[in-house]
């Protein structure tokens, strides 16, 4: 192993020593001085970014480096994901201070754990093997299968916990059975090699079919999409929402990256098997997430079900199995990203100190109690809904631009029907905001830094979708689109 | 003289068995761990059967890493179950309904 093999998986090393540095720090740490932890993990995720951007390996026109006998690779798309990971943990961090203050929860466990998260996200990204994508995956859902039971005394965190813990293992060992059956038809482990073995030995192999499915079901549950949704609205609800506003966000740019590398660089060749069982997929997650969270008076819960539909359309993208298409899906995934956090953000600062806000109801009336927070949740709302110049319009008009050029018109179509179905329950809220009374007349108060934040991401939905064509150059120039 | 296909079908009943079990217990959540850890086993059993019969060591390496990972995540669920008991006094399945999802 050379010194330059080590470079180019700088930016994981850093966040695995800081991860540790945080662990022994807290050790020496009194009470009243903490914040020097979260210090600590913003420097991780700032430093972080700024080694990723620094991509020295890009030059003379080389595309993507594998390290570590193939089983790491670095590319542009994989630099891009990760520097928005970065970016949106910097969100989380910040929202999810305020909220662990106020319930009397803010220990180092919860850094250092989502730390590691962050660390299975970025080794996922960069997986080129599937003993890397099984090590990136299992070391998020361990860290967040912890995060969801942090709050030791509430019996909802520790009954969502086992719920997904139970759920997640057996998809994990879906996804392991799955890739034996790859393993055993093509007799390697490394992508690339075995999408070389299965260009040579067709692709009919009923043996590589069978695994095909398994790995797809693995997928989908990381995704969180119909029929492997169980667990989504469970643990939404029953996690501290600051585990929540990373379950929702971060995971789900690693989940892309792994559906991709694996669908498309491994198994490309299979593509006509796994497209119709993406179709079916987004379909059904579609008009079931809509559906759903229609009913829902939770929060939390409307948001899950609409977690589930966004990721429909997620799978919309990476169906044509083109590069235009894989280009409209990473944009999806990272806008979703940054709109999610803002939502569970609003939410956190709805909750008043020891009371979580969880109903619809708590939003009522937002407007009067303050203007300027309203307004962020509206923008957040309108860009999830699909309304022109926010940016969740482009996320949208970019993937259903993909199927149709894939020549699936059906499948647009009932997507953009669902969408006009679901954008009900984002205008409800939009509702309660501004034309219903508080039911709490109580001032919001939000500390320094989680008010720029939260502005921050505001302008982030909104200037992402005004300026919208430079974010999706970068996504098609990913893919070479 | 034992083939592939033997140990594959050994692989798919122990895998089956754990679906199964997983399914069909409504009583105790260390029968689900247990369920999940044999999937994980059969699992095991299918690389290391490849692995010989393709004459390729990655399906052992890979091994070593799915028991590693496996004890890691015995650890954590065990560690929820812990404090699930502590909060509902109970490892009932079907008791554990306050979400409904």
């Amino acid at each position: 192993m050379n010194g330059a093999q080590m470079l180019l998986a700088a930016p994981e090393f850093w966040v695995l020593v800081m991860a540790c540095v945080i662990m022994i720090v807290d050790l020496f740490l009194r009470e009243e001085r903490r914040g020097i932890i979260h210090m600590l993990a913003m420097l991780t995720v700032i430093f972080a970014a700024i080694i990723t951007l620094r991509a020295d390996y890009l030059v003379d026109g080389v595309q993507s480096v594998t390290a570590f006998k193939n089983s790491f690779i670095r590319d542009p798309m994989g630099d891009v994901l990760k520097v928005f990971s970065f970016v949106i943990m910097g969100l989380v961090f910040t929202y999810s201070k305020f909220y662990l203050r106020s319930f009397k929860l803010f220990r180092a466990d919860f850094y250092t754990l989502s730390l590691f998260a962050l660390l299975g996200v970025m080794l996922l990204i960069s997986a080129n093997s599937m003993l890397m994508i099984y090590l990136g995956l299992e070391l998020i859902s361990l860290s967040v299968y912890a995060l969801v039971a942090f709050d030791r005394d509430s019996g909802r965190g520790s009954e969502s916990a086992m719920k997904y813990f139970v759920l997640g293992s057996m998809a994990s060992g879906m996804l392991l059975y799955g890739m034996s059956m790859i393993y055993g038809a093509t007799g390697s482990l490394v992508l690339p090699d075995i999408a070389e073995a299965i260009h040579a030995q067709g692709s009919d192999d009923i043996l590589l079919v069978f695994g095909l499915v398994f790995v797809v079901v693995g997928i989908a549950f990381k995704f969180g999409v119909v029929p492997f949704h169980m667990w989504i609205p469970d643990v939404y609800e029953g996690a501290p929402p600051a585990t929540v506003l990373f379950i929702s966000s971060v995971p789900k740019l690693a989940a892309f990256a792994m559906a991709y590398r694996f669908l498309s660089s491994g198994l490309g060749d299979l593509h006509i098997h796994w497209q119709a069982m993406l179709a079916s997929l987004a379909v059904l997650s579609i008009v079931l997430g809509n559906l759903a969270a229609i009913m829902q008076t939770n929060i939390k819960r409307m948001l899950a079900y609409s977690t589930i539909s966004h990721m429909g359309f997620v799978m919309l993208g990476l169906l044509p199995g083109t590069s235009f298409g894989f280009g409209a899906s990473m944009y999806y995934v990272i806008v979703y990203g940054v709109m999610s956090v803002a939502s569970f953000g609003m939410v956190i600062l709805l909750s008043a100190r020891g009371v979580e806000a969880e109903h619809l109801n708590d939003f009522k009336g937002l407007n009067q109690r303050n203007p300027f927070y309203a307004a962020i949740m509206g923008l957040v709302m309108f860009s999830m809904a699909g309304v022109p110049p926010m940016v969740g319009f482009f996320a949208k008009l970019m993937v259903l631009k993909a199927v149709v050029e894939a020549g699936m018109m059906w499948l647009a179509i009932t997507a953009v029907v669902f969408a006009v179905i679901g954008a009900f329950y984002y205008l409800r809220v939009i509702k309660y905001m501004y034309f219903d009374e508080p039911e709490n007349e109580t001032t919001i108060t939000a500390p320094v830094d989680f008010g720029a934040a939260l502005t921050l991401n505001g302008i982030m939905i909104l200037g992402l979708g005004v300026f919208s064509s430079s974010l999706i150059a970068i996504c098609m120039t990913s893919f070479g689109a | 003289m034992l083939t592939l296909a033997h140990f594959l079908t050994l692989g798919a009943i122990l895998f089956s068995l754990s679906i199964a079990g997983i399914f069909i217990n409504r009583k105790n959540i260390i029968i689900l761990l247990m369920c999940i850890e044999l999937m994980l086993l059969a699992v095991n059993m299918n690389f290391v059967a490849f692995s010989r019969f393709l004459g390729n060591l990655d399906g052992q390496i890979f091994v070593f890493f799915i028991l590693t990972v496996a004890a890691a995540e015995a650890g954590i669920g065990l560690a929820i179950l812990v404090v699930l008991f502590r909060n509902r006094q109970t490892i009932n399945v079907a008791e554990l309904d306050d979400l409904k999802g």
